[in-house]
């Protein structure tokens, strides 16, 4: 029997980055893997679970975690939301009649650099494009799911990988934050292009839609030549 | 505007100010790393959460043995429930002894407003640790919690020095301190009260400790004849040897040094053989919430040992310095630590300053969880102090986005809307339009 794998698109892969949800898919594909859209998701929650509205993270999540309850693994091309999913699930149906479901889904969640390096064993995908790239570690796929190597590995095997100097620090985006303080926030966005400017950087790599939203729509406006990709359409361009 | 938004958009438009924190805060962060790959700095941190967690668990029954070793020294102890009371107290132990104070670096003194008070009290302060030298000369309070000028710059302590010299000092660093100290040696010489805050309280010896570079600490709590010293409760730790946890701990995360040149283990007030030292020591042991917030989900706040690592990794601290978060502490642990300590201050929404990086949580010498603490503080908020405006929006948000069929038809319905500038109706909306200001939507179809 083959494992039934689900590829979760999240909301802004929805609304905002469509392509990064083929992308995504194709580059499964290529890896082996065949993945089904998930009928009857919408969003892991994280939104109000991060504003402290608890009811409604639920009431939104519960939707997504039924959604992918008989699934074997969910792939998320979002560190964000596949964090929400694998670790703080746990927490936003603590003492609710999910909270069986939630433990047991936690562990099958995985953001898709993680599938594909630590399920997959990091199959070639595609071949060396020549492409010049700088990595970006958003926050929750960084200091949350600790996933500082996957993402690595498989853009240095398809492009050539260069360190952006304080990739860890934060974009400025932090959802709600970004419409809440936008100065601070825009302030955050000019520090991380002024990096990436400063090192040369023309690609940008994330492999969360918040982020790429954010450095890109500050670019956008600003006119700095960075082009902001995600993780997957690198690697779906290998292909 | 909120008051945040007003104040950090204040800080960010003084340009030469917002390149001091991000330089200095940055330099002190890299000091900081450099420091700490030099030791097995996460055994070290393993070790001070376990004596801090011990320190807030058993803080009741550690003060008393504290206050009872101190007494037995000869000091004079007193426990203020609030920041008023420890006002009146040192109030009236300066009021005994003269008008001329030198005071050390204290947060705690700052939460208790104390310089302000003794100045309605006719008390001439001066404060001697070279930063807050500045900042008080400046007429501000201090931005950084163990940098407290971190936002001026050689040419703004320039400013401030030469009318205080009379006579042109330059900015080179050197002769900017040198002016310093000898501007503030004969204040030390003359006054007869010095203040200074306390970084431990070792309960098992009565032991005061402080720890600074500068060695004013060490002037203002041995050459004046009465030595005040403000502790914030939570600094008490059971025993002497933790100290060989704490002070590594606390050093090498706030300036990435060893130690630092002085630290001061003070046992009481001078014996009859002692050449040095004050005939008053008081103690004053600074309540003011803790003793609240220790009953809470946010005891683990009351860990933190002040080093600062948090404001100086902090990409929204980097931007804005302490100040804009309104209250005495500022930066990740401010956002917390600040609403708790004084809620009635109107910081409820310090929890939202934060894009929740948890960078925090990674260098916290003491393990404190404040991005969770972040998280609960806004569930507080959104029970609370949250507007009917922002409830209302969640809560259709998740009737909404909790059927698939009107999140498809929402999801759908936003790739189509125009959102770069001067394409967009949408740029008079309270939330989106927010974001337009300053960042376009590029739809990666």
């Amino acid at each position: 029997m083959t494992a039934m794998i689900g590829l979760f698109s999240t909301c802004l892969g929805d609304a905002v980055h469509p392509r990064v949800v083929r992308d995504a898919r194709r580059v499964l594909e290529a890896a082996g893997a065949s993945p089904a859209p998930i009928a009857g998701a919408t969003c892991c929650g994280q939104p109000a679970w991060n504003g402290g509205f608890v009811a409604d993270a639920r009431r939104v999540a519960r939707r997504t975690l039924r959604a992918v309850a008989e699934l074997d693994a969910v792939v998320v091309p979002s560190g964000s939301c596949a964090a929400m999913m694998r670790l703080h699930w746990t927490q936003l149906f603590a003492g609710d009649r999910d909270a069986a479901l939630a433990a047991r889904v936690g562990p099958r969640v995985f953001e898709l650099s993680q599938y594909l390096v630590e399920e997959l064993g990091a199959p070639p995908i595609g071949s060396h494009t020549g492409r010049a790239v700088a990595y970006h570690d958003s926050c929750h796929m960084l200091r949350e799911l600790r996933l500082h190597d996957p993402p690595r590995r498989l853009l240095s095997a398809v492009a050539d990988l260069h360190e952006l100097p304080r990739s860890d620090r934060c974009c400025g985006f932090g959802g709600a934050f970004a419409v809440r303080y936008p100065d601070v926030s825009t302030a955050m966005a000019d520090d991380k292009l002024a990096t990436a400017q400063a090192a040369g950087a023309e690609t940008v790599v994330s492999a969360d839609p918040g982020c790429i939203m954010h450095i890109e729509g500050r670019a956008s406006r600003t006119g700095a030549p960075v082009r902001v990709v995600h993780l997957a359409s690198v690697l779906a361009d290998a292909l | 505007m909120s008051g945040f938004a007003r104040r950090s958009a204040a800080a960010l438009a003084d340009p030469v100010r917002h390149e001091n924190v991000r330089r200095f805060s940055e330099r002190a962060h890299d000091h900081r790393t450099e420091s700490v790959a030099r030791v097995d700095f996460e055994a070290l941190r393993d070790a001070g959460e376990r004596i801090r967690s011990r320190s807030v668990a058993e803080m009741p029954a550690l003060i008393d043995e504290f206050q009872a070793n101190l007494e037995r020294a000869g000091a004079i102890v007193h426990r203020a429930p609030t920041g008023a009371d420890a006002a009146d107290y040192i109030s009236g132990v300066v009021a005994r002894h003269g008008r001329e104070v030198v005071k050390g670096k204290s947060m705690a003194a700052e939460e208790i407003g104390l310089n302000e008070r003794l100045a309605a009290d006719g008390v001439d302060v001066v404060e001697t640790d070279l930063g807050e030298f500045i900042v008080q000369t400046a007429g501000e309070p201090p931005e950084h919690i163990i940098i407290p000028a971190i936002h001026k710059s050689r040419a703004d302590v320039r400013a401030l020095f030469e009318p205080l010299a009379g006579h042109p000092i330059g900015d080179e660093p050197a002769a900017l301190a040198d002016f310093a100290r000898a501007h503030l040696r004969e204040r030390f010489l003359r006054a007869p009260v010095g203040i200074t805050g306390v970084n431990f309280g070792v309960a098992e010896t009565g032991t005061v400790v402080i720890v600074e570079n500068e060695g004013n600490g060490r002037m203002c709590s041995g050459v004046p004849n009465v030595h005040i010293a403000v502790m914030g409760m939570e600094r008490v730790v059971p025993r002497l040897a933790d100290l060989g946890t704490l002070l590594p701990l606390l050093v090498r995360s706030g300036t990435g040094q060893k130690i630092t040149s002085y630290v001061s283990m003070i046992g009481g007030p001078r014996r009859g053989d002692e050449a040095d030292g004050p005939d008053e020591l008081h103690v004053v042991i600074l309540d003011n919430g803790r003793t609240r917030v220790r009953e809470t989900e946010y005891a683990p706040v009351l860990r933190c040992i002040r080093c600062g690592a948090c404001q100086n990794v902090c990409p929204v601290y980097r931007h804005i310095g302490g100040t804009a978060y309104g209250w005495v502490y500022g930066g990740p642990i401010g956002a917390v630590l600040s609403p708790l300590l004084h809620p009635q201050g109107g910081l409820d929404e310090l929890s939202q300053a934060s894009s929740l990086c948890a960078a925090c949580d990674d260098v916290c010498p003491v393990r404190i969880p404040l991005h969770d603490l972040l998280i609960g503080l806004r569930r507080d908020r959104a029970r609370t102090s949250a507007g009917a405006m922002e409830k209302l929006a969640f809560r259709l948000w998740s009737l909404a986005w909790s059927r698939p069929w009107l999140y498809r038809a929402s999801t759908r319905a936003a790739r189509r809307i125009p959102v770069k500038r001067g394409q967009t109706p949408f740029i008079h909306t309270p939330v989106i339009g927010r974001w337009l200001r300053t960042r376009d939507v590029v739809v990666k179809r």
